[in-house]
């Protein structure tokens, strides 16, 4: 890590621009759509400025498709947007995993389904864990739940998606976009693309001829290709992370992921000043889903709340991951009402109480 | 190619640039034509080596098995929007799209008109067939009236369907489009101004003017129930009359004082 800078009072969104800035993206392509246009905004003059490229696209699927092409040539490149735009570019996100070509997306998670709201939401957590597109693929999903965190995550992100020639999703939502909050800047030392230059669309000179597809006719030709797929999926599964907080005495463990993992992080403050014994995990990825931590919990005899601002979607991967050893309650906020951190500690009373 | 025992002279081979197989194209079918075409021009402007193509999905998805350049595979009408990012990245790379009817006037009209207008330093090889060829023959935004099709069993109705859509006339109206022409694939003649109007379009990427644009009307005699030679009279006698030939936008030849 270079030299700090001193701390800058950024939106989330603009924090998640300038991280992946200094994570060495040359090629931004976007699509306005709230509650994330402060990035494209801001990138439309701050890459330019980096030498890099801006594209407004016409659509979220052309965004998506323009990620593609810059990734086949070996470059660092990012698209953003929110919920329904991230619908329109599930198909080439399904292309870029079955080619294995890197690229991260961000999306600002609204309420939905459909043209929803414009506020806060954890309605995406299916969509960015299961593939989202057609076919059997992964993503590796990363969740902000501050402002730090989105630059931090953005480093990360781009890393991952080289190491693993894979899509990186990071989900955020309304809250962490449009929040304000210091922000320490850095830049990694060294930019690692992992071998790009071996693989990446350069001009076959000196060499035969590259082919990046996702196109496999050739009798066993898609088997061999899915199971490598998957191969690597088991890989990157090395990469699960998540904050465990206060759960050593717990009785309960709550989980929760992003902006709403913070606001439970300050119920959980609160119930432990009265002498309450709540834990929390906060998923950090939430695909590789970080397993290995409930499950240890669960032996200890954890009781889990999994509580999201959705109608229940990870709490199906709590329950996964603590199976044939416990079970997780539901506690979900519903979309469409801006969450706070008294809306919470009743609901995880109501469970360390029973 | 060239017998050693005979006093035969070769004067006209393949470009290195073509894989040496046999293409799995149908008998009678102008992607052969098409891409030798593209090999001769990349070849002749010695560009094979700094080439990106982006392949499209439809019957020419396997022109990468053809072209020993680097290629990627894009989705469905989306090649514009890939090669954009592509070229984005590597402005010192020559970049292509190769697209049928069905893929650049109806599912991705978005991508090839937005990228034109955006006057993105890109080549797009456009051949139109009037028929969806891979998936079995279907009616593309390019079927002529009355043209008979799998989906349209009655022959192309334009009270129902509307109209064949004229691509190079809609590129052409576009303010990023350096060159657009509709050539034909249908005789020598017209073969030979095809690949002067290839040329031509290549150029305006290289010498980073905007974007370029070749329409070429094609035979599929599959999915048009006719021989090769029935085919090639079927261009020249319904799809020349609707889709008329010739150069469209030449913004150098307006620099000139020529049209």
């Amino acid at each position: 890590m270079s030299a700090k800078p001193s701390r800058i009072f950024i939106k989330g969104n603009e924090a998640i621009a300038r991280g992946a800035l200094a994570a060495g993206c040359t090629c931004y392509f976007g699509y306005p759509i709230t509650p994330q246009n402060d990035i494209p905004e801001f990138m439309s003059t701050a890459i330019i400025e980096a030498g890099g490229e801006f594209v407004q696209a016409e659509s979220e699927v052309a965004a998506a498709n323009m990620l593609l092409g810059a990734a086949a040539a070996g470059h660092r490149a990012l698209t953003t947007s929110s919920s329904p735009g991230v619908s329109l570019m599930q198909e080439a996100i399904s292309y870029m995993a079955g080619s294995e070509l890197p690229g991260v997306i961000v999306n600002m998670n609204r309420g939905g389904p459909g043209l929803g709201d414009i506020g806060s939401s954890q309605g995406d957590y299916f969509q960015s864990t299961r593939g989202g597109g057609h076919g059997d693929y992964r993503t590796l999903v990363l969740a902000p739940g501050t402002c730090q965190e989105g630059y931090d995550m953005m480093i990360e992100a781009f890393d991952l998606s080289f190491k693993y020639r894979n899509p990186v999703l990071m989900l955020g939502d309304a809250i962490v976009g449009q929040m304000k909050e210091p922000v320490t800047p850095w830049s990694p030392e060294k930019i690692e693309n992992y071998g790009a230059a071996d693989w990446c669309l350069s001009g076959a000179a000196g060499r035969g001829p590259r082919l990046l597809k996702s196109l496999f006719l050739d009798d066993g030709a898609l088997a061999g290709q899915n199971r490598h797929l998957q191969q690597k999926y088991e890989a990157m599964k090395v990469e699960a992370r998540a904050e465990v907080y206060e759960c050593d005495d717990a009785e309960l463990v709550v989980v929760a992921y992003g902006s709403i993992g913070r606001i439970v992080k300050s119920s959980v403050r609160r119930l432990r000043a009265e002498g309450r014994k709540v834990g929390l995990v906060r998923p950090l990825t939430l695909y590789p889903f970080p397993d290995a931590p409930l499950r240890a919990l669960a032996e200890k005899g954890k009781r889990f709340l999994t509580i999201e601002q959705n109608c229940g979607q990870m709490v199906e991967d709590v329950r996964l991951s603590v199976r044939g050893l416990a079970d997780s309650d539901f506690h979900g906020h519903m979309p469409g009402n801006l969450p706070g951190s008294d809306d919470f500690v009743e609901a995880i009373v109501a469970r360390l109480g029973r | 190619m060239q017998s050693a025992n005979n006093n035969e002279k070769l004067v006209f081979d393949v470009p290195e640039v073509m894989a040496d197989r046999p293409t799995h194209y149908c008998p009678g079918c102008h992607h052969g034509v098409a891409h030798r075409l593209v090999a001769e021009v990349l070849t002749e402007m010695g560009l094979v080596q700094d080439t990106l193509c982006i392949g499209s999905i439809g019957c020419s998805v396997f022109i990468y098995n053809y072209l020993d350049v680097d290629a990627v595979e894009a989705p469905h009408g989306r090649a514009p929007a890939v090669a954009t990012g592509a070229k984005r990245a590597r402005k010192d790379k020559f970049v292509f799209t190769y697209q049928g009817d069905g893929d650049l006037a109806s599912i991705g009209l978005a991508e090839i008109v937005h990228a034109a207008n955006r006057g993105e330093r890109i080549s797009v090889v456009f051949v139109n067939n009037t028929v969806y060829g891979m998936t079995g023959g279907q009616m593309a935004p390019t079927t002529l009236v009355g043209q008979k099709t799998t989906t349209c069993p009655g022959g192309r109705c334009a009270e129902h369907e509307g109209l064949p859509i004229k691509m190079t006339e809609i590129i052409a109206g576009l303010g990023g489009t350096a060159y657009a022409a509709r050539v034909s694939l249908d005789s020598v003649k017209h073969i030979r101004e095809a690949k002067r109007a290839l040329r031509k379009a290549f150029e305006m990427q290289t010498n980073n003017i905007g974007f370029g644009f070749v329409e070429m009307l094609s035979a599929c005699p599959t999915n048009w129930h006719m021989d090769a030679v029935s085919a090639n009279r079927r261009i020249a006698e319904e799809m020349i009359p609707y889709f008329p030939l010739g150069v469209y936008k030449d913004v150098t030849a307006e620099a000139d004082g020529k049209e």
